[in-house]
């Protein structure tokens, strides 16, 4: 059942993948991404990272991907009549490069990667005790508040310095 | 007790999906013909009366009306988005109930069957992850009609949902914060814990997810993504038949869903005042609650009780619904840049400063070591009025609250200028609105 969904939900992310880059139209390429990013979100859920999904869903393709919408009306970019994409010598490189990409990842993923029939690996099994003593949202807050409490807040400074200097560029810009 | 198992569980599934979308459907499609006999109410009309006695047959005689019209596509709409932009309005409308509980567990032979259709671990989250892909809806449909209106409709709808979905999560923050998990039935569990509804200890939350529910759901005197008043109809201008229904449909459905989630968050859900109604799966057992030595009290499930709780569910819900209707047809509509400023220049900082509050007043509280009941709740009660008390005063810029006092002073001030006794002397009567009193 559990593979079954999983195959789903993976043909689906790929196929959306595959559509944002062939999709004649900018919105339906982005489109595309939310259903790629709404099939991973599937496929967080299959692992029982139930916040991650939830998140995945609500961040990426409920706020960020409706302001990429939203930017990509605003602008009128593209034509959904013609064909942006130009097949020529370099997309051949380029998929040739994504190829390779791939297969190499195949090769290092693609081992013994399969589990026995009633084993439940061992990060399985610590979340399942996290998600029982903390619930689905404190098995991730708990370390991220504690233990990794300084990376976390650095990630946040980050943001904030990345939102400071596009403030100061698309002021810089009006003047 | 034990919860249902096997096959009964599985009809037990179907048969709580096919029941909560019958009811979810019938009170959307009544909740049309309640809104447009209380806007006549309200106006001294007598509304749609004809139908079926007091127009109760309406919705039936507008869905088949909707049926049966034709259906346009306008040529330079874009064909596969427009057909599909409806679809992706009402799916996230009709399936976030599925994560509302609408009573107390139900006691059947095969074993206790609970009243919500799915319990995911992260439940309000669901929530707010499906309402957030609502907005795509609209947005496409805006795009896809390729008309000027439709089109400025759908940006509004994208501008004002991200928005608010800001002061929508701060709104939960303080109710996540008291309740410890993210389960609706966990929230419902810790207010009958707590003797008080989360409306009071919680107040301004209260106030503020009341507020981003209206901006979310699009109505009045939020609705500017179909301003029909500057933009014909908005983002549904080109939609006719049962594509413009479903968008009504979806309208609707979120202000149920909206409803009913308010009544869980912030009036208790499905529960009633007293102890015999609580019910909660703790450790495999259901609960009532805990003795005085941490003992669990056994809860006994009665169909009665799921009847009774359901009705006080079903009541609440409708008590929230009667409110959208009300405000519509009291308000005016804001205009665009009020509805900005209000999203991120009033509620994001207050839903920021609240939550700070809270979080200090619960840290505090858990400190001294109080425990988790009646006075706790009482104590947030008070802290919470002080904070609704001056958001109101802040907000309400001496309109209405200090409005009738300043008014009466500025009537005094008038009549003494009447009589003649002006400061210049000159015997001229000042306006009270020169005098900067």
């Amino acid at each position: 059942m559990v593979e079954i969904f999983f195959y789903i939900f993976a043909a689906t992310a790929l196929g959306g993948g595959l559509g944002v880059v062939l999709s004649k139209s900018p919105v339906g390429s982005l489109l595309m991404m939310v259903v790629s990013l709404a099939s991973l979100a599937g496929v967080f859920v299959l692992l029982e990272a139930h916040f991650l999904a939830a998140i995945q869903v609500i961040v990426y393709a409920g706020a960020i991907m409706v302001l990429f919408l939203f930017v990509i009306m605003l602008l009128n970019l593209g034509h959904d009549y013609q064909q942006d994409l130009k097949w020529g010598a370099f997309s051949v490189l380029s998929f040739a490069v994504a190829g390779g990409l791939a297969g190499i990842l195949a090769r290092e993923v693609g081992g013994d990667w399969q589990i026995a029939d009633g084993v439940v690996p061992p990060g399985g099994r610590a979340i399942d005790a996290a998600v029982r003593e903390h619930g689905a949202v404190g098995a991730i807050a708990e370390p991220l508040f504690t233990t990794y409490v300084v990376p976390f807040e650095i990630t946040g400074i980050l943001l904030l310095v990345a939102i400071v200097g596009a403030l100061a560029l698309a002021k810089r810009n009006v003047s | 007790m034990e919860p249902i198992s096997g096959v009964p569980a599985i009809v037990a599934m179907v048969a709580k999906v096919l029941g909560l979308f019958t009811i979810l459907m019938l009170v959307v499609a009544y909740a049309t013909l309640a809104e447009r006999r209380i806007s006549a109410w309200i106006q001294d009309r007598s509304g749609p009366n004809r139908v079926g006695p007091f127009g109760l047959l309406q919705p039936i005689a507008d869905g088949i009306k909707n049926f049966l019209k034709e259906e346009t596509l306008p040529a330079t709409a874009n064909r596969l988005f427009f057909v599909l932009a409806p679809m992706i309005t009402i799916t996230p409308a009709l399936v976030v109930f599925a994560v509302i509980p609408v009573a107390a567990p139900l006691a059947t032979p095969w074993g206790v069957v609970d009243m919500i259709v799915a319990d995911v671990p992260i439940g309000i989250l669901y929530v707010l992850a499906l309402s957030s892909l609502g907005v795509y809806g609209l947005v496409l449909g805006g795009w896809a009609s390729n008309n000027k209106y439709a089109f400025l409709g759908g940006l509004r709808a994208s501008a004002q949902m991200v928005s608010y979905e800001v002061a929508l999560g701060l709104s939960l923050i303080p109710v996540l914060m008291l309740v410890g998990n993210v389960t609706l039935t966990e929230m419902v569990w810790q207010q009958q814990q707590m003797g008080i509804w989360f409306a009071l200890p919680l107040s301004l939350a209260f106030i503020l997810f009341l507020i981003s529910a209206f901006a979310e759901s699009n109505r009045l005197p939020f609705d500017m993504p179909e301003a029909e008043s500057e933009l014909v109809t908005g983002y549904h201008t080109e939609y006719s038949s049962m594509k413009f229904s479903q968008y009504m449909i979806a309208e609707f459905g979120h202000m149920v869903t909206a409803s009913a989630l308010m009544a869980t968050l912030f009036l208790g859900g499905w529960d009633l005042p007293g102890t015999w109604d609580n019910a909660f799966w703790h450790e495999g057992q259901l609960i009532r609650g805990f003795a005085e030595d941490g003992s669990v009290l056994m809860a006994d499930a009665a169909w009665w009780k799921t009847l009774v709780t359901f009705g006080a569910f079903g009541v609440k819900t409708l008590f929230f619904l009667l409110v959208y209707i009300w405000v519509r047809w009291t308000l005016p509509r804001f205009r665009y840049d009020q509805v900005m400023a209000l999203g991120w220049k009033v509620m994001l900082p207050t839903g920021l400063g609240y939550a700070m509050l809270m979080a200090v007043t619960i840290l505090s509280l858990d400190t001294v070591g109080m425990t988790y009941g009646f006075t706790y709740g009482l104590v947030l009660t008070g802290v919470s009025g002080l904070a609704t008390l001056a958001f109101l005063f802040f907000i309400d810029r001496g309109h209405t609250i200090a409005g009738a006092a300043a008014l009466n002073r500025q009537r005094a001030h008038a009549a003494r200028h009447a009589r003649g006794d002006n400061p210049a002397g000159d015997g001229q009567v000042v306006l009270p609105s020169a005098v900067g009193d």
